[in-house]
């Protein structure tokens, strides 16, 4: 058994708010480094700006964008860990502290009715997995609204099949349009239920941004949905060009003899996520 | 081109859809809330406390300021969230906003009936717009936090025309 007290949850998450809000990694640089290379005209120029200001930002220690997200977090915790505290507080904290210290902004509010701002970026979006192990691993993923909010899920029949699903992510790339800041990572959710769909998109944002699925149809699908998306001619910022999207992510899980769910997560160009584990 | 407002407000009219504009000159921050507080106010019939006339908007809500620096990180939020309030600030005599995406349709052609300018930042770039921003200002409704209303002065603030007073919209068809 293995013991993990709040404050050194408190620290590391308080230190993963910041560096993912301030760091883009460079897998994600090289992408978008590539990318600027096949594109002309304003399309490169706008992927020139956004490679300017995260080098920017890195080198200056502030948050690349202004929308440092609600904060989003993927938990591994290992059976054999003694927690000597509530987790979802620990987080909580944690992120108090590192929107604070960090000078990231605050876009929480506490009811979607009254619209206060909790001031804090909290409450965290925390969904906790449990593995076999003596460790805790925790995925931060700061989730800026302009992606967000076009993200979309739809019950699709089997019948709908695959064209179905390459019809309605195409849907929502292209009314999407300039609004989520592409060039994106589109996570695509297949199967499980209405949530679990949903949930399968936010994970699939937070593959590393070179992997392929490890299901071969998940797979052949992802390479299909990337070319369509890119010749939409959406482009960088909705102005037309060849990246639309980085990458596509596709995420399955089984489901209903009756059902095919579907869910879209749009990921903008700052693709943030960190991780780390005690 | 360098624009200069308001010292060079004749070159608005020559501005083309498409154009990087790199701006000199006052904007003020609002977004969602600042908007719906200043229609409240027109409600209820009490006095503003900005006067917007012949004045930029920029949709935008920035990261606290760090000691030392002028300004957080402050790129554009998306600007359809802005749509319902096209009327309102045109009445206030806003000349134009500056925000990221298109606008609705009856957004868009209420901006070209009533010669409003609209302009998009390129956003994520929060960072790097922050470098232009020179001088900011917390002047009203400090109690929303980021979504304040700011007054920035800016310099060599890139922005892209996007519904410019020929009737051109870069959104058109996307
Ligand atoms: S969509 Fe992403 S890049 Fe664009 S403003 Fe929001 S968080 Fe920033």
């Amino acid at each position: 058994m293995k013991t993990i007290h709040e404050e050194d949850i408190i620290n590391a998450v308080s230190r993963l708010c910041i560096d993912a809000c301030t760091y883009l990694d460079n897998s994600v640089l090289s992408c978008l480094k590539k990318a600027k290379e096949n594109e002309q005209g304003l399309a490169k120029d706008i992927i020139a700006q956004i490679i300017e200001n995260d080098e920017l930002a890195a080198s200056e220690n502030i948050p690349m964008c202004q929308d440092t997200g609600i904060a989003v977090f993927f938990v591994e915790l290992g059976n054999q860990v003694f927690l000597d505290c509530d987790l979802q507080e620990a987080i909580n904290k944690g992120v108090a502290k590192g929107y604070t210290e960090g000078y990231l902004r605050k876009s929480v509010v506490g009811n979607p009715l009254t619209r206060i701002n909790t001031k804090s970026n909290t409450p965290a979006i925390v969904h906790i997995k449990q593995t076999l192990s003596d460790k805790l691993k925790i995925t931060f993923c700061p989730k800026g609204a302009g992606s967000e909010n076009m993200s979309q899920v739809k019950m699709l029949t089997p019948a709908q099949g695959i064209n179905g699903i390459k019809d309605f992510v195409l849907k929502v790339v292209k009314d999407a349009g300039g609004r989520a800041c592409p060039p994106l990572v589109v996570g695509v959710g297949i199967g499980g239920d209405m949530e679990i769909c949903a949930k399968l998109a936010k994970e699939a944002l937070i593959r590393d941004i070179d992997d392929e699925a490890s299901d071969p149809e998940a797979r052949k699908l992802e390479n299909e949905l990337l070319e369509l998306i890119n010749s939409s001619d959406v482009g960088p910022m909705g102005l037309g060009g060849k990246t639309t999207a980085l990458k596509v992510k596709v995420n399955l899980y089984a489901c209903h003899i009756a059902s095919l769910p579907v869910a879209v997560n749009l990921q903008c160009h700052a693709c943030r996520h960190k991780e780390v584990t005690l | 081109m360098i624009l200069k407002y308001p010292q060079e407000k004749d070159k608005l009219s020559q501005l083309k859809a498409g154009d990087i504009v790199e701006f000199e000159g006052v904007i003020y921050t609002a977004r969602d809330a600042a908007h719906k507080r200043i229609k409240e106010y027109l409600e209820q019939g009490k006095e503003l406390p900005v006067d917007f006339k012949d004045s930029f908007i920029y949709y935008a809500g920035p990261t606290p300021t760090k000691p030392g620096h002028v300004i957080g990180s402050i790129g554009p939020t998306t600007s359809s969230r802005m749509d319902p309030y096209a009327d309102m600030m045109k009445d206030l005599g806003v000349v134009g906003t500056i925000g990221k995406g298109p606008r609705s349709e009856e957004c868009t052609e209420k901006y070209i009936e009533n010669h409003l300018l609209y302009f998009v930042t390129t956003g994520g770039c929060g960072a790097l717009l922050s470098k232009a921003v020179q001088e900011a200002k917390e002047i009203a409704f400090l109690d929303l936090g980021p979504e304040s209303i700011k007054r920035l002065y800016v310099k060599g603030f890139k922005m892209i025309v996007a519904i410019d007073y020929h009737k051109n919209n870069l959104f058109k068809g996307r």
